[in-house]
């Protein structure tokens, strides 16, 4: 029996929740991720159930990681801005966030950066497109995409803060 | 002081574990002793409430004693007195709470 797969799979930015439901799934059925690439998943056979996976967006900050596995948590590998743990769930559950603040603030982040390169890819189709460049309407379809991915991270910030008016 | 304002519960435990000097690990157990389970720091949650705390000087890092890579934290003056006008703020809400209900 194969101990290791590979799997390529594509994910949007803003459906991060979805990535990290369907790699818990993959360990529920025993296979931990390893390892991570673009759109690249490499897993190892586990005990079904054995690890918790989390995955966050926070810029490289090695002082983090070292507190991390203080806590008990595994550094996996980092996609771009985007790093991957796994924690043994025998250690105890395993999250990242547990107060609306530091959700939103995690939710703020992903906007920041969606609008940062939103914005770029709106500049440069913008004035490839007046410069006659057929490359322009690539930048601007780009750019369409990523206002859609920080509409729906704002939708989420919203139910948060609403949330956040009653409790913490 | 003048103005009065709410701490979370998670910085209320924060700073209350960081009277005496402790890493982020045993800020995490003693949070969770001290509320009987019921309240549970995640690690991404803490590692940026205690950058915040120091930015805000209510709380400093250590500087490492041994070649240990866990950093300390311990509460400043500052955080010291945001913590006992907490306590007092959050008596003031109890007591009230417990007076009203017990005429009901």
């Amino acid at each position: 029996m194969e101990n290791r797969r590979t799997v390529r799979r594509w994910f949007w930015v803003w459906a991060f929740e979805k990535e990290e439901d369907w790699l818990n799934e993959m360990a529920m059925n025993g296979w931990v991720l390893e390892n991570v690439g673009f759109c690249t998943y490499h897993f190892v056979r586990c005990e079904p159930g054995e690890y918790s996976i989390r995955l966050e967006m926070h810029p490289y900050d090695e002082a983090y990681l070292s507190f991390m596995r203080d806590t008990g948590a595994e550094y996996v590998g980092r996609v771009m801005m985007w790093i991957y743990f796994r924690k043994k769930a025998a250690d105890g559950p395993f999250d990242l966030f547990s107060d609306i603040d530091s959700r939103i603030s995690h939710l703020d982040k992903i906007g920041k950066m969606l609008s940062a390169v939103g914005g770029i890819n709106l500049a440069i189709g913008a004035v490839n497109s007046l410069s006659g460049n057929a490359v322009g309407a690539v930048n601007l379809l780009c750019a369409t995409l990523l206002m859609y991915g920080l509409g729906r991270i704002h939708g989420k910030k919203e139910a948060l803060e609403k949330e956040r008016m009653l409790h913490e | 002081m003048a103005e009065s304002f709410a701490l979370t519960e998670a910085t209320y435990y924060i700073l209350l574990s960081l009277v005496k000097p402790r890493h982020g690990y045993g800020i995490m157990q003693l949070t969770e002793e001290l509320s009987g389970g019921r309240v549970h720091l995640a690690a991404g949650t803490l590692y940026g409430a205690l950058n915040a705390l120091c930015a805000k000087d209510w709380i400093l890092q250590l500087p490492s004693a041994d070649d240990s890579r866990r950093k300390e934290y311990r509460l400043t003056e500052k955080g010291l007195q945001v913590l006992r006008l907490e306590v007092t703020r959050l008596r003031e809400l109890a007591d009230n709470g417990e007076r009203i209900l017990g005429e009901a």
